[in-house]
């Protein structure tokens, strides 16, 4: 059956990919088919959507964190004549039983690109008189919820392609998401943070897009203060993680506020394990695999901050290579750390990933794009274990964005594809960009305006259209 | 940390060839309460070194295990009860993961085993 998606006006690209994912969670086999309202562009709110029954599409709607809501159409129309001629002729069979007398109900105005009124959403409520309620309306908690929607027919909205035709839909509501929890979980009371703490939406975005669900194991190689963990353990996941840095991991700031006072605060499970372990050596044993659900993770690139792994240390004065450390100073040494960049840093989690996933499991995890760069197709790492299903962009700023990267495994760990890998990789460094080495990605972003300008090639060039802005 | 974690680590020191399983030295054991889910345990079994965690537990102080364990045993509520209790509910709080062939120390500090190598180790 058709249900009407209707999504809140930000993050566009992850809006589908959410839906997406969910419906894979709940066991929908077959991928979704999507059909836009007439006239409407694709960044439009308003999507139709075909589940195969209500309880899939309540399902989907009240874990997602962007659908506003998703209806089960009674009509649609340019014009409100239309609008009673459609919701007249849909069938009684499935209006009546929403329209009983024992019931409560509750109908609500809502607009995109315009504002109505208090006066004209009464007076447009009271013109679905031709509809038989017969049940009593109750505002605070009513059995069914039935919505008119209404997109405007001039302008622009809130920096959309103008939709040339004014739409209208009725509808009765089956599920919406949960935003309660994005002002329960936001950064700003949170006790224990870092400078790159994952927002709370896009960090329960991430859980669903990895398909959390209670009793799996999630594993996030680049953990910091937790904040992607929380929303994994807050839909059930067992959370495991592990940082190069100690004392981000170890000591937080005080008792009372590290990464387990992050769970705690929110009454989640705490994380299975934490431990301090450099992702480019991973402590794993051999012969360990297929034992993650899904590794999620925000990368260090290089923009916030930096990634680090083992070795490297410049040589003290005096000292003669090849490094040692004194036997007497081994309990307290504190082992240097080496620049990471972003093209091994990516290389090495893919490898990690398509050891330690299971199949079917799902890497999640940010990447980095250059905005010069969105003329040409952007090439993603790639893995043979690995099937990308989405790539969803987030602007950050009119230099970089980030992308969401979903993956999900479908080929088994061999030495032959590990090799491939490391082959692939190679070219990928080597053709690709300079700025994944470390610090050019940093100053490629932070480049001061008036050097840029010297540049003529991107002076002259147009500017994109800048309405998906960072909350959009 | 818990025994499932130490279950999956291994010394990765350069050229040692037999990092696991580690030995645990124990200076201090806290047992934490966590919910049970059998579906997790019964997923998880498949992926344990079995030998492993009964020594663990055993160092721990926790002798309940049996020697040998076999899927079928799955079935009875009070193995998993067992198994549950001693992957998930003993924390080495304080104390080190020895590498079996070296004989180099891990930390573990507050429950967080410290995996980071030397330079000279890499």
């Amino acid at each position: 059956m058709w249900y009407l998606c209707v999504f809140f006006h930000r993050l566009l690209d992850y809006r589908k990919p959410e839906v997406e994912s969910l419906a894979e969670l709940f066991g929908i086999p077959e991928s979704l088919e999507w059909r836009l309202p007439e006239h409407h562009h694709p960044d439009s709110p308003f999507h139709f959507v075909y589940l195969p029954n209500e309880e899939a599409a309540r399902n989907i709607a009240n874990r997602s964190i962007l659908v506003k809501g998703i209806y089960e159409i009674w009509g649609e129309g340019s014009n409100y004549e239309e609008l009673e001629e459609a919701i007249m002729r849909y069938p009684d069979d499935r209006k009546l039983p929403y329209l009983t007398s024992e019931s409560t109900f509750k109908i609500t105005v809502d607009s995109f690109g315009k504002v109505i009124s208090f006066q004209e959403q009464n007076e447009r409520i009271k013109g679905l008189a031709y509809i038989p309620f017969k049940g009593r309306v109750n505002l605070k908690n009513p059995d069914h919820r039935f919505w008119l929607m209404e997109t405007d027919d001039y302008g622009v909205n809130n920096g959309l392609p103008p939709v040339v035709q004014r739409r209208i839909f009725f509808g009765r509501e089956v599920g919406g998401a949960d935003r309660k929890l994005l002002p329960t979980y936001q950064l700003k009371s949170r006790k224990y943070l870092g400078p790159t703490a994952m927002d709370a939406e896009i960090a329960f975005l991430m859980a669903n897009q990895a398909l959390v669900s209670p009793g799996k194991l999630i594993y996030d190689p680049f953990v910091g203060t937790g904040s992607i963990l929380v929303a994994a353990a807050h839909f059930g996941g067992m959370t495991m993680g592990a940082d190069i840095d100690i004392r981000v991991v170890r000591d937080g700031r005080g008792p009372d506020c590290n990464v387990w006072s992050n769970f705690k605060q929110y009454g989640l499970p705490m994380p299975i394990g934490l431990l301090r372990a450099d992702n480019n050596l991973p402590p794993w044993r051999p012969g360990l695999k297929e034992v993650f659900d899904a590794i999620i993770c925000d990368p260090p690139y290089g923009v916030r901050a930096g990634g680090r792994k083992s070795g490297g240390r410049k040589l003290l004065k005096g000292a003669v290579g090849p490094y040692t450390v004194p036997d007497d100073k081994r309990t307290d040494h504190i082992p240097s750390t080496a620049p990471y960049s972003l093209a091994e840093c990516m290389h090495d989690l893919l490898d990690l990933a398509a050891k330690m996933l299971v199949m079917g499991g799902r890497l999640v995890c940010f990447y980095p794009v250059l905005r010069e760069d969105d003329t040409v197709q952007i090439q993603f790492p790639e893995h043979q274990c690995f099937k990308l299903v989405a790539s969803s962009e987030q602007i950050l700023s009119s230099r970089y964005s980030r992308v969401l990267l979903t993956m999900v495994k479908i080929n088994p760990y061999t030495n032959e594809i590990a090799e491939a890998a490391r082959l692939m990789h190679l070219e990928f460094k080597e053709n690709h960009l300079k700025w994944l080495e470390d610090g050019n990605l940093h100053s490629s972003v932070f480049m001061p305006a008036d050097q840029i300008s010297i540049d003529d090639s991107k002076a002259s060039k147009e500017l994109k259209p800048k309405y998906r802005g960072k909350y959009v | 940390m818990r025994l499932l974690t130490h279950n999956m680590l291994s010394s990765n020191i350069k050229g040692v060839s037999n990092g696991f399983p580690l030995r645990i030295e124990v200076e201090k054991v806290i047992e934490k309460e966590v919910d049970c889910n059998p579906d997790f345990l019964i997923n998880m079994f498949a992926k344990i070194e079995w030998k492993a965690l009964v020594d663990a537990a055993r160092t721990m102080g926790y002798a309940e295990l049996p020697e040998e364990a076999e899927s079928s045993m799955l079935d009875s509520d009070e193995f998993l009860r067992k198994f549950h209790h001693a992957l998930l509910e003993l924390h080495l709080e304080e104390g080190a993961l020895v590498c079996p062939e070296t004989g180099r120390k891990f930390p573990v500090n507050k429950g967080i085993p410290n995996m980071l190598l030397h330079e000279d180790e890499v």
